[in-house]
């Protein structure tokens, strides 16, 4: 482009300007536009979600169809149990993936497995409980939080193994080397000295990893399915946070879309705090950094 | 890792196996889905999948586009930090919670003022009875889904660009806007193609915001005003339910098709995003 | 590293740690899944049942009928309900399930029209409607029955369920019996293709679009419709009165019904001049042959209290309770049921 003639005319140059600030309006007005449906839904989960709030509602399980009251006890602890069994399969394997990556990631394996973790990173998670169903439920006859659990650990796993990579690549390679030079093997400085370093950003992943799949609902719906009551079990089917969310939203009782507001309010305060908490730990690990 | 993706795609295969068997290639084009009578035809959630996810990018790409330009080259740095953290938040918020804000906040006033509006202009797009939920509704959720994703990316794109290439374009004169018009969006073009593609992979695997407002009917889209599904939300709407095998090999048969469709779109938009960002 | 997994875990246990009853854990949870048409009366007799036996839970989700049939076809739950009953193929594919009966109900057609005016429609309008033939409330074929009333120039908008449901089985049961083109253009079944309009998941669903919609109109397990406060239409039946659905005009549908020996039946358009035209017996479904120690004999004990005792909260709820002569029938088929190979409940 040959941008402005060196003698443009005075009409030519206000034409010019008057196009810049229209275009910078324009621009500041998608920011406003952007923010327009968060605000409003933050507001609308706030104001409703406030109005369900109370301690039955977090500690009760749900009534009877036509009784009033009662809450998602249930939901909530069966939501901390489909996120534990996620994690503890989620974990090992990612941080696992992502350590590797990390430390030989460059070779041709290295590259076809961040490859498919980007693949796996897109797949819809509804496919994922089509996948889990025909592999655990319809085989051992039943729904559990195993099956949930299972179906978001693999949502989490790209997630994981990706940030874990990350991290990792930002801890100075004099610390691995210093620590294969005192004759530490290769596995072990990995582990001990690099992930350890490390620790803040891996935090973080599996903090915002879960803070994702804590909102996944599209598999659990044929995974863990729901529950009526408490339950512990891994074996049996659990309610869930945001499958209580979709029920309640649907059904045509008042007191029920209440309280799936309250849920909502809870479920966002739940991603809030696992989001706050991987900001932290990544800002506590890494002095100056980030 | 590869171990997760080969289950994912060989368990949904093996349940997938007897539509497969039973239809063919004909399973993609055939738009009849009657459970009654055992046939099942992908295309009514196809193009509906299509209409949402179309209409979501057609709102989400200007909008995403020209908010990360304003944050990019407009902004002052600290408003950048500040508004960043908001629109990256609403990329946390639960797909269901985006749901029920649509099915309660949003669905009714365009049923009462929007829609009548639209139908009012006569327009085949706009046929048919204002009913709130439906594709239109579907696919405005959809665009709030993406928007953060699309600010984002796009904004990762245009901070990529060389300061340098900025700075040649205003030591010849040109104003802000003609710098990034003719400096800093040629220059980070494949990058915010990247973006869009990737943003459309999240439209249309997204389940539940869309299984909760677009109506659940198994028919071919007549307008944006009638209600449908998507291959994503009809799998959530009967995969519990499908009583015969042939209907749950369908939905698996849907759900292959919907994650061959997205694999693709992200695996070109994460080359496209990287050939950016070198 | 070793920390890591723990700190997530305490994380996760964090956020539940508010609740404050825990769950006793040697409480037997037996699993059910299915019909949304009878979740209203099932949530209330399963909360009951825990004062009759108070180790063992009920769970039972309501996820439609047609999710009834398919789950306990790939026994993934313990029994399953349905308000449609299996057909012989599907029952092919399940053998040794019995049909239980455990309640009548009828199916409402509910609308959402300004000022709720009463409404009725013969049969052939109501096919009609759900047919796309009859598009606007103020068509004279919708006037012809209802003399006086002022019906709205309003677009109507067909609301029915998108997921399988054994409400739709029954509705499309009857107006497969009513109308030879809904015979040969949409049949009967768990799910069909809808000529038209606007689907709703579960009872739940088409009644949350039926409250909010206007010009609405669907149809709805009767409490449902209740609940809501949704006007109900009245209908013609097979003996061309006009009749509300209720709990007397649905127990008259079942009135004097023929009951073959695996209960599977029908009860749409009864000729009892009595009788509401679209009811239907709600089923739960059980293997014979119970394999589990201690959830085959909570089941089959949990179905005798139910078809007996249980009986009494169907009314307050709108459901009617099966006639005597079902109720010795399913007496029977309980008694049939064993652990591996032992009868569990003696005569």
């Amino acid at each position: 482009m040959t941008a402005a003639p060196p003698r443009a005319s005075p009409f030519r140059r206000r034409r010019r300007a008057f196009v810049d600030s229209a275009m910078t309006w324009l621009c500041g007005a998608c920011i406003a536009i952007a923010l327009l449906p968060l605000a409003s839904l933050l507001f609308m989960v706030v104001a409703r979600g406030a109005g369900a709030m109370s301690w039955t509602f977090l500690t009760h399980l749900p009534k009877p169809v036509g009784e009033t009251g009662g809450g998602v006890g249930n939901g909530l602890v069966g939501s901390a149990l489909i996120l534990g069994v996620a994690a503890v399969i989620a974990l090992p394997a990612g941080v696992g993936a992502g350590l590797y990556l990390a430390a030989r990631g460059d070779g041709a394996t290295g590259r076809a497995v961040r490859f498919l973790a980007e693949v796996l990173s897109g797949a819809p998670s509804v496919v994922v409980g089509i996948a889990v169903y025909a592999l655990l439920v319809r085989p051992m006859h039943r729904f559990s939080a195993v099956a949930g659990g299972l179906a978001l650990a693999i949502l989490m796993l790209p997630m994981l193994a990706r940030a874990t990579e990350e991290a990792v690549r930002m801890v100075p390679r004099d610390l691995f080397e210093a620590s294969l030079a005192l004759g530490v093997a290769e596995w072990r400085s990995s582990l001990w000295v690099v992930a350890r370093t490390a620790l803040g950003g891996i935090t973080t992943a599996g903090c915002l990893a879960l803070a994702r799949a804590a909102g996944e609902t599209a598999p659990l719906l044929f995974t863990a399915l729901g529950n009526a009551f408490w339950n512990v079990r891994p074996d049996q089917p659990t309610a869930s946070l945001p499958v209580q969310i979709f029920d309640y939203a649907v059904s045509p009782y008042p007191d029920w879309q209440r309280q799936a507001w309250g849920a909502a309010l809870v479920l966002l305060l739940l991603v809030a705090v696992l989001n706050a908490v991987a900001r932290i730990a990544t800002r506590a690990r890494l002095p100056g950094g980030a | 890792m590869a171990a997760a993706l080969g289950l994912v795609v060989a368990e949904s295969w093996k349940l997938a196996l007897p539509a497969l068997h039973r239809f063919g290639a004909a399973f993609v084009v055939s738009a009849a889905w009657d459970p009654t009578q055992d046939s099942f035809g992908a295309l009514p959630f196809l193009l509906g999948t299509l209409v949402t996810s179309a209409e979501a990018m057609a709102l989400a790409l200007p909008v995403g586009l020209g908010a990360a330009i304003f944050l990019s080259e407009m902004a002052p740095p600290r408003l950048r930090a500040f508004v960043r953290f908001p629109i990256e938040m609403l990329a946390a918020i639960p797909s269901v919670v985006v749901g029920l804000w649509g099915l309660f906040v949003l669905a009714p006033p365009l049923r009462d003022h929007v829609e009548p509006l639209f139908a009012r202009t006569g327009l085949p797009i706009f046929a048919g009875t204002p009913v709130g939920v439906g594709l239109l509704a579907a696919g405005l959720v959809l665009a709030v889904m993406v928007l953060p994703t699309v600010t984002s990316l796009s904004l990762e794109a245009l901070t990529a660009v060389p300061r340098a290439q900025r700075e040649g374009f205003y030591a010849l004169g040109a104003t802000r806007w003609e710098t990034v018009r003719r400096g800093v969006l040629p220059a980070a073009r494949s990058g915010l193609f990247g973006a869009a593609v990737l943003a459309l992979g999240r439209a249309l695997g997204e389940t539940m915001a869309v299984a909760m407002v677009v109506g659940n009917s198994p028919d071919m889209p007549r307008s944006l005003l009638s209600t449908g599904s998507t291959l994503a939300s009809v799998i959530a709407n009967e995969f519990t339910e499908a009583v015969s095998d042939l209907h749950q090999a369908a939905l698996a048969e849907l759900g292959l098709l919907l994650l061959g469709v997205t694999l693709l779109l992200s695996i070109a938009g994460r080359l496209l995003m990287r050939r950016a960002v070198r | 590293m070793r920390r890591l997994p723990l700190v997530l875990l305490l994380l996760a246990a964090c956020h539940s740690s508010t609740q404050s009853s825990a769950p006793a854990p040697s409480q037997t949870l037996v699993n059910g899944a299915g019909s949304t048409f009878v979740f209203p009366l099932l949530s209330k007799v399963f909360s009951d049942y825990t004062r009759v036996a108070p180790a063992v839970r009920f769970n039972y989700q309501s996820i439609g009928s047609g999710a009834g049939i398919r789950q306990i076809t790939d026994r993934t739950v313990d029994f399953g309900a349905s308000d449609a009953p299996l057909t012989d193929e599907q029952l092919a594919k399940a053998p040794g399930l019995l049909h239980l009966p455990v309640v009548l109900g009828s199916v409402a057609v509910a609308y959402n029209l300004p000022g709720k005016p009463a409404l009725r429609l013969t049969a052939d309008a109501l096919a009609g409607i759900f047919l796309g033939e009859i598009s606007r409330w103020n068509d004279p074929r919708l006037a012809a029955a209802n003399p006086g009333v002022e019906l709205p120039d309003l677009a109507i908008a067909v609301v029915h369920r998108s997921d399988g449901s054994g409400t739709t089985a029954i509705f499309t049961d009857y107006l497969a019996k009513v109308s030879p083109t809904w015979a040969a253009k949409v049949r009967h079944g768990t799910a069909v293709r809808w000529p038209i309009g606007i689907g709703g998941k579960g009872n739940e669903g088409v009644a949350g679009q039926l409250t909010t919609l206007p010009g609405a109109i669907g149809y709805v397990e009767l409490a449902y419709a209740f609940q809501n406060h949704l006007p109900t239409v009245e209908l013609q039946n097979a003996s061309g009165a006009w009749i509300k659905p209720s709990i007397a005009s649905t127990t008259a549908a079942a009135a004097g019904v023929d009951l073959p020996p695996d209960l599977r039946v029908s009860v749409t358009n009864s000729g009892n001049p009595a009788a509401y035209p679209i009811a239907g017996f709600t089923y739960l479904l059980v293997y014979r042959d119970q394999t589990d120690p201690v959830k085959g004999p909570a089941l089959a004990h949990f179905l005798w209290w139910e078809i007996h005792q249980g009986q009494a909260e169907a009314e307050p709820l709108l459901y009617a309770p099966i006639p005597p002569s079902v109720v010795e029938k399913d007496a029977a088929k309980v008694q049939s049921m064993t652990l591996s190979g032992k009868p569990i409940v003696e005569g």
